[in-house]
């Protein structure tokens, strides 16, 4: 029971951050790209809650708009490495051998380097933008995925329902996808949820470093580049996407939590 | 009757796990001998008991009969066929004729499909039955194996080690087999639950011709099951023949220390020499000769460097023993 | 009387609310006897000797009297109970590789338990051990001192368990199910160095089990038990022979190989299983928690706990016991 409650608060985050993305237009007090010179810079008061920008734009209105394209950046910076590492680790964990010994040694080799700083060397060959950054994010994050999901396969493949399974006549492919699969992906889809935490703090780092998202779409991590040149005038300008990043990933955590705990999922 | 199933020569060795230290000191991987040829034959519907204690290889013995595993070497022959060459569609004819019953009623059934959709699978896969006909078949094998049909719906954690394991047998079932092979099938379950299926077992047996192999580590099943028995010793058959006449005589040395160490149900105490001294050997590193020598009581020299060959040697049914009949 | 249980009753606290697992359980051990503990998994017979030891977790709630040459088990501090535990009360496990420390030399962890419960000193302490794994049957005692368990196979492990358990000369050795996980022929050499032990010693044995042939190959006397109760008690050959429970007579019938030794195979005599299956723990039935899956019950057992009853050397709690 205890359990469920920070599930349920994680829940109601996402839903709101969802409701955001979904229908801006209904929560933002102001057009997010108006320009009010009449009110530049302005500071949080009854009018602007979150104050103004530079250009006078109302920063509670930018942030709630901007969750459509960061909830994106979770979903599709979790989508690909957990489709290419899945599909990975289940091939290596099902057929071992010289490929898994490969995988093993190149997993090694892709973990050593910081997070970061690899997806960031990639972002630097490709080039800024979000769709280089997804495949900066699979190139560098399947390696998770792989591992998890070739832990769970070798576990179940060692069951006697996969023997029983091959004793049937059963083809491999039935084997693999019909039994197999939805036995070990369970931890798998579990860690995905708590990894859309991470790409959102991610997607908000580079974007504040000008290599996710560009300018003038609005994202929470370019929105607080924005106010970094004002930090010491006018702090409020980054205040609320700031707040945002830490609901939504804090959303997920406790989802991704909740959700272990809830399935029984060992961690 | 006729031989349905035959095996010669079998062999299979593993590779056993090598340590760091191994390694530096470069000492080559050590080599678990699982089977060192076996030879059985089965006939057309009796039950063979096969029976061992632990690394005698009877359960990698009837993995290789259901080409679980393959083996390094010989022959198995069923009903004509050679098992090992076959491929593509007559290796899935083989599959139906042969099935298998698992030990662990927990880890043997897929713990997300039901009843229905494991079962089915293998009627769709097979073609047993038209689609339309799948749920009735599903039926008569839920009662084939005394379940109700309310079974069908439900999911394997919801049953006891008892059901699950008639779920395992009605899987086994639906593919219209000859041949069972059934590996430990009632050693996880409770004195009470193990009669019930001991029991469905020989009434299968009885109502569909069926032909049993029923591997276990207790000889007081393989006496009350089996019409034949085949008892192993570390990865060879060492005794073969007919249940009744070995349990009343065995010739096999190892075959009378199993018999007089399996606990009696007549009141006695234990006093005096145990039935046989000494541990099992190690597969990595089995004895020259007759792998029991070490511990027979009536061994001599030659028995450890001779091989005795599983012969008939002037007794009624094939024994592994230079001591035998002689 | 040595060991003296009185209405024992164990309950487990879980998620899913509570298991009576030992629900008012009466056994008696004197001194030199054997007596073997039998049950089906769920009987509560490994509970029941855990409880004595007092090796249960927090989350169990244990009441009832546990008498040990006239004190009271169960109302002892841990302090007062150390001497008693180890000491004049071994034990010995189903799985020695998880009840002995892998990473001691064996040597070592017979020397704990003999400091622990000796005053010797350390050349005697050496003496005793190189004595106690000869007595047990393990050769090479000198070298065997400083192996590890994992260099031990799964009889000798056994073996070596037992040698220190034997350590402080205990009165009383309860073994839980000590040859469940060996092959018939260790079995076989295990079960008969129990008896020899018990003889040379002079002391106790109570023997959790869940094989009656065990039981009737090692024990003078026999409790049955069934979800948390004690079915009936008394000589083995006599309770095996005419049971005085409906529970006992279905066990044995369920049993293969019971009979005389006839020529068998498939041809031998059919087994009677119960039917049903293991009872719930979380709901203790009112009546004979057997009744469910009894052929001689009559509405009575649903409803009325059937009491123990002593007559003679025996104890029985049955409604229908004349029906049997």
């Amino acid at each position: 029971m205890r359990a469920k409650i920070p599930l349920a608060i994680g829940c109601l985050l996402l839903a709101v951050m969802l409701a955001f993305a979904a229908v801006p237009g209904w929560f933002t007090p102001y057009d997010p790209l108006e320009f009010d010179f009449g009110a530049l810079m302005a500071p949080p008061s009854a009018a602007h809650v979150f104050g103004t920008d530079q250009f006078g734009r109302d920063i509670l209105s930018r942030t709630i708009a901007a969750a459509r394209v960061d909830l994106q950046i979770a979903v599709f910076a979790m989508l690909g490495p957990l489709l290419i590492g899945g599909l990975i680790g289940l091939m290596v964990g099902w057929f071992g051998g010289v490929a898994d010994a490969v995988f093993g040694r190149l997993a090694d080799l892709v973990v050593t380097f910081p997070f970061l700083v690899l997806v960031i060397a990639v972002v630097a060959v490709l080039g800024p933008g979000l769709i280089n950054m997804y495949i900066a994010v699979a190139c560098v994050g399947w390696v998770v995925y792989a591992r998890l999901m070739r832990g769970e396969v070798r576990v179940q493949s060692a069951a006697d329902y996969v023997a029983a399974g091959r004793v049937l006549g059963y083809s491999t492919t039935r084997i693999l996808f019909g039994h197999v699969l939805p036995n070990a992906i369970r931890p798998v889809l579990v860690y995905a949820v708590t990894d859309m935490a991470l790409a959102i703090l991610l997607g908000s780092s580079l974007g504040y470093l000008g290599l996710g998202a560009q300018p003038p779409e609005a994202e929470w991590g370019v929105l607080i580049a924005d106010g970094k040149n004002f930090f010491t005038t006018a702090p409020w300008i980054s205040l609320a996407p700031g707040i945002a990043i830490v609901m939504a990933g804090l959303g997920f955590s406790l989802v991704g939590d909740g959700l272990a705990a809830l399935l029984d999922v060992k961690r | 009757m006729s031989v349905l199933l035959d095996v010669s020569g079998l062999e299979r060795r593993f590779a056993g796990a090598r340590g760091m230290g191994d390694m530096i000191a470069r000492r080559p991987r050590p080599v678990v001998h699982a089977l060192s040829g076996v030879s059985l034959q089965v006939q057309d519907g009796e039950t063979l008991g096969i029976v061992g204690e632990s690394g005698c290889g009877k359960s990698t013995l009837a993995r290789c009969m259901v080409r679980l595993i393959e083996p390094d070497a010989g022959r198995i022959v069923f009903d004509g066929q050679d098992v090992l060459a076959l491929d593509g569609p007559a290796r899935r004819g083989f599959n139906r004729a042969v099935q298998m019953v698992f030990q662990d009623p927990y880890a043997s059934l897929n713990p997300r499909k039901t009843v229905h959709a494991t079962l089915a699978e293998a009627l769709r896969v097979h073609r047993i039955v038209p689609e339309a006909g799948i749920a009735a078949r599903v039926l008569e094998l839920l009662d084939l194996v005394q379940l109700p049909a309310s079974a069908a719906g439900r999911h394997p954690h919801e049953f006891s080690g008892g059901q699950r394991q008639r779920i395992g047998i009605a899987r086994a079932l639906s593919v219209q087999p000859r041949l069972i092979i059934a590996d430990e099938p009632v050693s996880a379950l409770d004195v009470s639950v193990q009669a019930q299926i001991v029991n469905l077992f020989m009434d299968l047996q009885r109502r569909l011709g069926l032909t049993l192999v029923f591997i276990t580590h207790d000889l007081r099943l393989v006496r009350h099951m089996a019409h034949r028995v085949a008892v192993m010793y570390l990865g060879r058959v060492v005794e073969t023949g007919p249940v009744a006449e070995i349990f009343a005589a065995p010739r096999h040395p190892y075959t009378q220390a199993l018999l007089r160490a399996v606990p009696q149900m007549t009141p006695r105490e234990l006093r005096g020499e145990p039935a046989v001294s000494g541990e099992l050997p190690s597969p990595l590193a089995p004895p020259p000769g007759c792998a029991f020598h070490p511990r027979c009581p009536v061994a001599e020299a030659r028995c450890a460097r001779e091989l005795p060959a599983l012969e008939r040697r002037g007794g009624g049914w094939p024994v592994a023993c230079l001591r035998a009949g002689g | 009387m040595t060991l003296q249980v009185r209405d024992l009753r164990v309950v487990f606290q879980t998620k899913s609310g509570a298991i009576h697992a030992v629900d008012g359980v009466d056994l008696d051990v004197g001194a030199g006897e054997v007596v073997g503990l039998v049950g089906e998994s769920g009987s509560g017979k490994s509970v029941t000797l855990r409880a004595i030891a007092r090796l249960l977790h927090a989350n169990a709630t244990v009441s009832g009297g546990v008498s040990w040459r006239g004190a009271d088990l169960l109302a002892m501090d841990e302090a007062a109970m150390r001497p008693i535990r180890g000491g004049q009360i071994g034990i010995v496990f189903q799985e020695p590789m998880a009840a002995l420390n892998p990473v001691l030399p064996i040597g070592l962890q017979i020397d704990e338990s003999l400091v622990a419960h000796t005053d010797l000193d350390r050349a005697a302490r050496r003496r005793r051990a190189l004595e106690l794994l000869d007595q047990v049957g393990i050769a090479a005692g000198a070298t065997r001192l400083g192996q590890y368990p994992h260099e031990f196979s799964g009889g000798m492990r056994q073996r070596a368990m037992i040698a220190i358990a034997l350590a402080a000369n205990p009165a009383l050795l309860l073994a839980d199910e000590p040859t469940t996980a060996l092959d018939v022929t260790i079995q076989d050499q295990i079960l008969r160095l129990l008896l020899r032990l018990k003889d040379e010693l002079g002391m106790a044995l109570l023997l959790v089990t869940h094989d009656l042939g065990v039981v009737a190959q090692t024990c003078e006397k026999v409790v049955v038990m069934y979800a948390g109760r004690v079915c009936e008690w008394g000589p083995t050959a006599d309770v095996f022979a005419r049971p005085n429970h409906a529970y006992t007579q279905a066990l044995l019938r369920a049993m293969p190989g019971t009979g005389a030794m006839p020529g068998t195979g498939a041809t031998a005599e059919t087994l009677i299983p119960i039917p049903g299956m293991a009872p719930r723990l979380d709901a203790p039935s009112p009546g004979c928690a057997f009744t469910p899956r009894c052929t001689v019950s009559e509405p009575l057992c649903a409803t009325a706990r059937p009491p123990l009853v002593v007559e003679h050397a025996r104890a029985f709690a049955c409604h229908g016991r004349g029906r049997l």
